[in-house]
């Protein structure tokens, strides 16, 4: 890919789009003008030509795949042999895709619990000091990096050489300063995935902290003025008046990195490849899409599994913008 | 009164081990990817500042430089490198007594030539016969170096590795992935907030589900499309229009929801007097929306453009993996596997693959947070 190839790619990449919904909308008013068409049929035509594009993507795209995949579920590997549900009995008995499961849950404890809270945590101390902004922007700076950028900060930051070389990773440069040995910190089970998930929590803190920061504005001073006259300590207006009144907050975030983490992958592929027992379901489903030639019946349970997470999550999600809609 | 300073003093120690936790790992990979690639493999990157001892063994020139002078020989050279900046604090002849001679000390060999060695790194070999070796004499030193920086391993990495045209390639991924899904995206919500027709309820609230649908849940099918539209035209399944394709059809109902609350909120009187005028929704939609929206255009923008640009696992599937068309991130991974030692190409090509999303983030942070506000918290 060369410099002009690229341009010429962006220009009638984005060319065509325009020129699309540009002709057609031209189009409609040419043929009203010249009374081809009615006048009311133009008004009920024209919202046609703008969803058009969209609603073929969201079909091709979206709605048809989920409806395949949930199909593909219950067929053997090539996708042509209805086998029930074979895939589901297998998956419950294979201790590859049971570790998987653990781990997800796993992250689903610890990832979102401790962004929050930390979000939280920082959102409250930054509000009250005057270099609060900068410290916002450092902590809030992981959200604008990949996931594989992250890996390799924090490998960088695991790294393992053998007791009597110096450490060039910051974690067992810290460990062997204290007298301890260094470790091989991705190497041993159970921990390892708690280092994997503080990489995720070290990213979306920044995202908590920021809808928290936002939120906390709408706090009426008033009543934090009134518990301080009333000799209420920090700490207590902080746990009896601020988290109860960022309940609906807590929830948002709480769901948008519960789904966030469902899907973890590039994390995982990047930094152990599900090896010393941290697979978790997307990097297990994308192996069973190539493994053995792929496994779409295989692959597909797992992309099943995942979405059963989110289905939740989905229904609260409409029911909320429902409620919006009527007000 | 105490107490409250206290508890100040508290809060600044308490934000401050935040911010110093958060960004130790990204400030020691930036200057790690600077470093000298050997002393990066052999020593932490916060001894970058010192200054540190090195042991290094250089050659004296050969007889052929050799100088007469009232019946003495000399050689006269300087083993060091003039920009090096090193200070030699001691030397050796043999292997085995690497640091015998201090500085300024006179060596004297089995010969009985002499060697002296001043800090700087020049010598002056004398000797009463004439010198015969063809070979430089080797010289064990042990000197302290400054700190140094240098920039060659971003030319390694740019230009050796392949980093530089997997940038490119992302660019070619990630601008029109992000304004064709703004383009067609901005129609739609505007349909979606004030047209009517048929089916628009449901259509919005397909939308909200979409929002959280996993990608997991659309690859293989996709994937299988793909390859029989490769096959059907007799062309290769994985192309770049194919990925922007895929990202405009996975970031669809986030770019339209955004931009649909946006929208929606603008005062209806303003698009209800401009119908009355004969305008028809698409002059509307181009005269009137457009401009208005910007802000909200230049956060989905932002939004959408991080995503692709960060993304590996579409890249992964819609992409062959070959220097034409590997993206950053997965050039990334792929020398995780590969050079994992090598942190100097790792550290380097992690940095570059951060410069656009780190550049973006300074500049325009403000779009950037309140898109992702919005999305979250109602709009």
């Amino acid at each position: 890919m060369s410099i002009t190839s690229l341009f010429l790619y962006v220009f009638f990449g984005t060319a065509i789009c325009f020129l699309y919904f540009h002709l057609s909308n031209l189009a409609l008013d040419f043929a009203s003008k010249k009374n081809t068409i009615k006048f009311s049929q133009k008004s009920v035509l024209r919202p046609y030509i703008f969803i058009a594009p969209a609603v073929i993507i969201l079909v091709i795209f979206i709605l048809y795949p989920v409806v395949e995949t949930l199909r593909l579920s219950f067929f053997n590997k090539t996708g042509f042999e209805f086998v029930g549900i074979k895939n589901y009995v297998w998956a419950a008995n294979d201790p590859e895709f049971k570790r998987a499961i653990l781990n997800n849950l796993g992250w689903l404890l610890v990832v979102p619990t401790l962004s929050a809270f930390f979000g939280l945590v920082i959102a409250y101390l930054a509000d009250k000091l005057w270099w609060g902004t900068i410290a916002k922007s450092i902590i809030f700076m992981p959200m604008a990096i990949s996931f594989v950028g992250a890996g390799v900060i924090w490998k960088f930051v695991y790294d393992y050489r053998g007791p009597g070389d110096d450490q060039i990773g910051f974690l067992n440069a810290i460990v062997v300063s204290l007298g301890f040995e260094p470790q091989a910190w991705m190497t041993i089970p159970v921990w390892n995935n708690l280092f994997l998930m503080a990489i995720m929590v070290w990213i979306q803190t920044g995202l908590a902290m920021v809808i928290f920061s936002a939120a906390l504005r709408g706090i009426p001073k008033e009543m934090l003025e009134a518990a301080r006259i009333d000799g209420a300590s920090e700490f207590k207006i902080f746990t009896k008046i601020i988290i109860p009144y960022l309940e609906k907050t807590i929830l948002v975030i709480w769901t948008i990195i519960t789904i966030l983490v469902l899907k973890i992958f590039d994390i995982i592929l990047a930094m152990t490849n599900g090896q010393w027992n941290t697979e978790v379901l997307a990097n297990l489903m994308y192996d069973w899409m190539f493994r053995g030639g792929g496994d779409s019946g295989r692959g597909s349970l797992m992309a099943i599994v995942i979405m059963i997470g989110v289905i939740p999550i989905m229904i609260w999600n409409i029911r909320r913008h429902k409620e919006d809609e009527k007000s | 009164m105490n107490k409250n300073i206290l508890t100040k003093i508290m809060i600044n120690l308490l934000l401050l081990l935040f911010v110093v936790t958060w960004v130790l790992p990204t400030f020691g990979l930036f200057v790690s990817s600077f470093r000298d690639k050997d002393l990066l493999a052999t020593s932490g990157w916060w001894t970058t500042f010192n200054t540190n001892e090195v042991n290094e063994i250089y050659r004296t020139k050969t007889f052929e430089d050799q100088i007469e002078e009232n019946g003495t020989f000399f050689i006269k050279g300087n083993l060091l490198d003039k920009n090096s900046g090193k200070k030699i604090i001691s030397y050796g002849i043999t292997s085995k007594e690497m640091n015998k001679y201090k500085i300024n000390q006179k060596a004297i060999l089995k010969n009985k030539s002499e060697i002296e060695i001043s800090e700087n790194g020049k010598y002056i070999w004398k000797s009463e016969k004439p010198f015969k070796h063809e070979r430089g004499k080797r010289i064990f030193i042990t000197a302290l170096s400054p700190p140094k920086f240098t920039l060659d391993n971003y030319k390694e990495v740019l230009f050796k590795e392949g980093i530089g045209q997997a940038f490119l390639n992302t660019l070619t991924v990630a601008i029109p992935s992000t304004i064709i899904p703004l383009i067609i995206c901005s129609f739609f919500a505007y349909a979606l907030s004030w047209m009517k027709f048929w089916g628009r309820d449901t259509l919005f609230a397909l939308i909200v589900a979409s929002l959280v649908v996993p990608l997991q849940m659309c690859l293989i099918p996709l994937l299988s499309i793909y390859n029989d539209v490769g096959a059907f035209f007799n062309i290769g399944a994985k192309s770049y229009p194919g990925v922007w394709m895929a990202h405009t059809g996975f970031g669809l109902a986030s770019t339209t929801f955004l931009l649909r609350n946006f929208i929606k909120s603008l005062p209806s009187e303003m698009i209800e007097a401009a119908r009355v005028d004969g305008a028809t929704h698409y002059d509307i939609f181009l005269r009137i929306i457009i401009p208005l929206s910007v802000p909200a255009f230049a956060s989905v923008f932002i939004l959408q453009f991080l995503w692709v640009w960060n993304d590996l696992l579409v890249g992964l599937i819609f992409l062959d993996q070959v220097p034409s068309e590997i993206i950053l991130t997965a050039k990334l991974r792929e020398l995780l596997g590969s050079r994992g030692e090598n942190w100097e190409i790792l550290t380097t090509g992690a940095f570059v693959s951060m410069t656009v999303p780190l550049f973006i983030f300074f500049a325009l942070q403000r779009y950037f947070i309140r898109g992702l506000v919005a999305g979250s918290v109602k709009g």
